[in-house]
């Protein structure tokens, strides 16, 4: 079996997921194609040179439709005899897209891969392209289906986390994020995005809120409340399935919850001839890969069994791993993860999250690896552990080594 | 004889008019289905018709399927439910259509529907396949498809004509919750076209005058777009989401027709009219075909019905009551007072006081205060039924009433004296009826000079809303006594069961042990919350710790005391731990609702705000919580061994009162169709198993009875052995 390296990992900055959002001008393929164009430039790519471009997101409708990998790598710079897959995992449609291109380089399959994803929160929003889970009465109903913001709350509840746990959490987020922009620690991977003419329309995260503290966090209302305690009433169905929570505590907000942006990455993966091939060092290599189902109702736990499923699958223990990217997609989750294998807050997203940066759905997962490696070089650490929690009940997990 | 007749007058207008011989309302029979399909037929190849008026003999126009043609369908499988079912459509759509030419959408017969009353189930389904509706003005008439209550959903096109109509928002309380409006509030709301003075004037006045476009329904228009729409439309996909919610929380996902009813809804939505009338129809037989489903027909349908029409009434002359004597103008009192005057029967209302009898008349006046707010009566209306009613001390106003329900204070010696003063007033022929709910009923006959006049009426709280009335026979009660109680527990429109006297005859008897058990595993440690939300999941509407506030703990210490005293040496050594908590609860002023604090915690306006924080103070938790299947089993089987036992020992002796009482009377899970319909679903041998188990983990009570353990052995069900013709669905 051949290993599989990381070459590189880019991304754009984020932009507010909103009208008045800098990217919000910006197509879904003008995104990703200057992703993979900047792939293709700083390893000097030619030609035929990776196997397929596997590309993640989470709602393939409209522009994101009809297959987004392929039109992509048409608008780019690569050769046309490059094709694409567009994917779908949710939340971790970019990791997966990572683990994917890793699995199949290790098992021959072609030497490289460009990986990654993409997703226009202000273009094409969440929920666009249908969802049967959440309508369908054959799955919705003995499924238990609740949206997402009342499976945190279900999280916080089971586990014990306070109101003021969660947004504890978000404004370290927003410190750390904060003082990693000031100490540019992600200017290796951010890619400049331009317009047709080569000027700048975003060069920085542009999501974050800077100086958030308790006080300004604690006058923000619950935002699942109403619709976990009155219409429709989402609390009954979470009890239905866990029958021992007397009431579902309410903690979430907008403000402790990850930020709806516009955001891409890309990553390059190959074996080792492909490296010597162009000249490129090996930054990392791609230790493990593992994805989990999980009870769909609380549905954001996932990193926890595909943690222990990862660790079980490579022969570790928690204690290998020296940093962890956890992605915040809402405070619960993390807290979940660290009161579950104790892990100290000081190896978890130590330059902030999706709290304070935002959550690109079909991408972020190709942004954590890229952030963990970053830091993992920055600071000389060996091993890093990336993981999302993803909708309908998943997890998705990868370990990263740097060689 | 026929169930449709047809008469096509001068003007052109076919007028088909139903008239189901021998009932007083149209329900629709496999023959009255053909019937009608060939008059149609027939009008629709007459020249000389113009068009087709729809109406009915009767003062109503119809009350829904005949439920046994369901059953019959049943029994020849899951294809043939399926064929009738899409029969039905054909026909239906057959209307709709009207022989219009497919492409054109021209030359068809307009069909009129013209209902002079109440049009419920298929009697609103075939309406509105018709091209217009037009209802009498009439407010008592009822409108609506109320299939969901019985367990099933409208399944003759209802669902799918209606959501079209109405969108899935308009129409989620007529099919989710069988709401039924009259015809005007149903004009208002879209689901008929026009009230009328002369429905059958105006329908044939529309025929007339209806132009081709008119027979057009707008789902077989072009363009057509779901009302609020469809799913994946942004608006109506928060609908579906909202719904399937709704839906699971409220009815604790224990109800499969509900969850087949959406899937018709949602998945019809995608689809063109006929296939989702295809859809509907594959939903429906599923649900036909769920044990579940036809277990409530059974009983909240054909059994509760056969019971309310005197499946169990001894042979004896009409006995209806014209003049009540209510002892004890307390809140059952001042209830059964309430719904006797309701019913047109004149009340004498007494209590020692005059005071507390104006108190207890005053109560009813109040009640129908809110209503006249509310719009559900006028002053007109209360004032009648307020004059019926004397409130008074005075015992000679007793005079000529032919039924007195005794509903004083619950004291052996109290009763007697009520008895025997009550007696020498009345004539010779009065039935005593006593509304206790604890002393059996022989011994209170004992103080009676006629004790075959002697019975038991047995009301639930608060009589104006619970449905059910337990009818018990003292030893030596006689058949006329029996005879008046259910003629007259018709005339107040209740549903009666008949039972024989033993302690807490039939409905309490198996409540009881539900709270106990549900109390008992507070006191083992098993959290609060699990406990009664494992009930609710069970479709219970209160779990057993709501139950026990609402009854009192006081009640409960009472009820403990009594029967210990009662059993003595007999009394189960395992009530212990039960005993210990409701009387630590008692000692600490917990009494439940009434005092704001029981194993729930209330505010000051008596609120419910949620468990009692302080009960892990008085029994620990345990750190491994059972499974909540485990907590179920033990909730149900401590009420349906209760039953078993009930009809073992004679105390019950008809199962269908068993299930049916069982339901209207505490809720029992509806969608089992009460203990025995649960115990035919489990399986005699998987039942008897599950109570070795129980009886072996928990205790003697859950020890399986002697029938049970027979049936278990033989592989017989409750309904093949017992079933008295009550097996139709």
């Amino acid at each position: 079996m051949s290993e599989a390296y990381i070459y590189d990992a880019l991304r754009s900055p984020r932009g507010k997921g909103r009208a008045d959002g800098s990217l919000h001008e910006v197509t879904s393929v003008a995104l990703g194609k200057q992703m993979l164009n900047a792939i293709k430039d700083r390893s000097g790519l030619e030609g035929h040179a990776v196997e397929d471009v596997i590309w993640g997101n989470a709602t393939q409708a409209m522009e994101q439709g009809g297959c987004l990998a392929r039109t992509t790598v048409l608008a780019s710079d690569l050769d046309e005899r490059i094709p694409g897959l567009s994917i779908n995992r949710f939340c971790a449609s970019g990791m997966e897209a990572v683990n994917l291109a890793a699995n199949q380089v290790r098992g021959g399959a072609g030497d490289a891969y460009i990986a990654g994803g993409v997703e226009m929160m202000s273009r094409v929003p969440m929920g666009s392209d249908g969802a049967a889970v959440a309508v369908d009465p054959t799955v919705a109903l003995d499924s238990y289906f609740v949206p997402q913001g009342i499976s945190a709350d279900i999280i916080a509840t089971e586990y014990g986390f306070s109101r003021d746990d969660a947004d504890a959490l978000a404004v370290a987020s927003q410190n750390r994020a904060a003082e990693a922009w000031a100490d540019k620690r992600f200017d290796k991977s951010i890619v400049t995005i331009k317009d047709v003419n080569g000027l700048t329309i975003l060069d920085r995260d542009e999501y974050m809120r800077p100086g958030t503290d308790m006080q300004s966090l604690g006058g923000l209302k619950p935002a699942f409340k109403d619709m976990g305690e009155t219409m429709p009433g989402f609390d009954n169905v979470a009890k239905l399935k866990y029958p021992h929570l007397e009431a579902i505590n309410h903690i979430h907000h907008a403000g402790n919850s990850s930020g709806i942006v516009d955001g891409a990455a890309a990553v390059l993966i190959g074996n080792k001839a492909f490296g010597e091939k162009y000249g490129l060092k090996p930054r990392a290599i791609i230790r493990a890969t593992a994805k989990v189902g999980t009870d769909p109702t609380i549905m954001l736990t996932g990193p926890v069994p595909a943690t222990q499923r990862i660790l079980e699958q490579s022969g570790m223990s928690i204690s290998d791993i020296d940093l962890f990217e956890v992605n915040e997609a809402f405070s619960a989750v993390v807290l979940r993860f660290m009161q579950a294998f104790d892990v100290d807050h000081d190896k978890v997203n130590v330059n902030g999250g999706a709290i304070a940066m935002g959550h690109p759905l079909g991408a972020s997962g190709a942004i954590i690896i890229g952030t963990l490696l970053d830091e993992m070089e920055r600071r000389g650490l060996g091993t890093g552990l990336a993981t999302l929690c993803v909708a309908s009940g998943m997890g998705a997990a990868t370990i990263i080594e740097r060689v | 004889m026929a169930e449709f007749t047809m008469e096509t007058g001068a003007d052109g207008v076919a007028v088909i008019t139903w008239d189901l011989p021998g009932k007083s309302m149209n329900v629709l029979t496999l023959a009255g289905g053909a019937e009608l399909d060939a008059l149609i037929d027939e009008a629709l190849g007459d020249e000389a018709v113009k068009g087709i008026v729809i109406t009915s003999g009767k003062d109503s126009f119809a009350g829904g399927m005949d439920l046994n043609v369901l059953g019959a369908m049943k029994e020849n499988g899951v294809e043939a439910v399926f064929d009738g079912v899409m029969d039905l459509h054909r026909r239906l759509r057959k209307i709709e259509l009207a022989g219009m030419d497919p492409k054109t959408k021209k030359g068809g017969k307009p069909i009129a529907a013209a209902l002079p009353g109440t049009a419920m189930g298929i009697g609103l389904e075939l309406p509105l396949a018709c091209h217009r509706i037009f209802a009498a003005d009439n407010p008592k008439a009822k409108i609506g498809l109320p299939e969901i209550m019985v367990g099933i959903f409208p399944g003759g096109g209802g669902t799918t004509r209606l959501v079209r109509k109405l969108g899935v928002m308009g129409a989620s309380q007529y099919l989710l919750q069988g709401k039924s409006v009259d015809p005007k509030k149903a004009k208002g709301a879209g689901i008929i076209d026009e009230v009328a003075a002369d429905p059958v004037a105006a329908a044939k006045e529309w025929v007339l005058g209806a132009s081709d476009a008119d027979l057009i329904k707008p789902w077989d228009a072009k363009g057509y777009k779901m009302p609020g729409g469809a799913p994946y439309h942004p608006a109506g996909f928060q609908t579906f989401v909202g719904a399937n919610a709704m839906v699971n929380g409220q009815t604790w996902g224990a109800f499969p027709a509900a969850k087949a009813l959406l899937s018709a809804v949602y998945e019809g939505a995608m689809v063109p009219f006929d296939t989702a009338l295809r859809i509907e129809a594959r939903w429906f037989t599923n649900v036909i075909m769920n044990p579940s489903s036809a277990a409530m027909i059974r009983s909240l349908f054909l059994n509760k019905e056969a019971l309310e029409k005197g499946a169990n009434r001894p042979d004896a002359p009409d006995q209806t009551v014209k003049k009540v004597g209510v002892m004890g103008a307390g809140m059952m009192g001042a209830g059964i007072a309430l719904v006797s005057a309701q019913a047109g029967i004149e009340v004498v209302l007494i209590d020692q006081k005059q005071e507390s009898a104006d108190k207890g008349k005053a109560y009813v006046e109040s009640y129908f205060e809110k209503g006249i707010k509310r719009g559900k009566s006028t002053p007109e209306k209360a004032a009648k039924i307020l004059s019926r009613i004397t409130a008074t001390t005075d015992y000679d106003a007793l005079k000529g009433a032919d039924l007195i329900i005794e509903a004083v204070f619950e004291d052996v010696g109290v009763k007697a004296e009520v008895t025997k003063n009550v007696e020498a007033v009345v004539p010779d022929d009065c039935i005593f009826a006593t509304n206790t709910s604890t002393l059996p009923i022989s011994d209170l006959a004992k103080a009676s000079k006629r004790p075959e006049q002697f019975i038991g009426i047995h009301f639930f709280s608060p009589v104006e809303k619970m449905a059910l009335v337990e009818i018990i026979k003292g030893e030596k009660t006689g058949d006329r006594a029996v005879a008046k109680s259910l003629d007259y527990v018709r005339q107040i429109r209740k549903t009666p069961i008949v039972v024989n006297d033993a302690r807490f005859f039939y409905a309490n008897r198996c409540i009881i042990p539900y709270l106990n058990e549900g109390a008992r595993m507070v006191a083992e440690g098993v959290e609060p919350v699990l406990v009664d939300n494992a009930a609710r999941l069970l479709g219970m509407p209160v779990g057993p710790l709501q139950l026990i506030d609402e009854t009192s703990i006081d009640l409960a210490v009472t009820i403990a005391k009594a029967t210990k005293e009662a059993l003595g040496d007999k009394y189960p050594k395992d009530a212990k731990p039960v005993d210990d908590l409701m009387f630590a609860l008692y000692d600490k002023g917990r009494l439940g609702r009434k005092s704001n604090a029981g194993f729930y915690a209330y505010d000051e306006k008596g609120k419910r705000l949620g468990l009692w924080e302080g009960l892990d103070e008085l029994t620990p938790m345990l750190d491994e919580q059972p499974e909540v299947t485990e907590v179920q089993h033990r909730l149900m089987f401590a009420q349906v061994l209760e039953a078993v036992r009930a009809l073992e020992e004679g105390v019950l002796e008809d199962i269908r009162e068993g299930d049916v009482g069982a339901i209207l009377g505490w809720g029992f899970a509806p969608w089992s169709g009460g203990p025995f319909s649960w115990l035919d679903i489990l399986g005699a041998p998987y039942a008897a198993d599950r109570c070795d188990q129980l009886a072996q983990r928990y205790g003697e009570r859950f020890s399986c009875p002697d029938l049970l353990r027979e049936m278990a052995d033989k592989g017989q069900t409750f309904y093949g052995r017992f079933g008295q013709g009550a097996a139709a669905a």
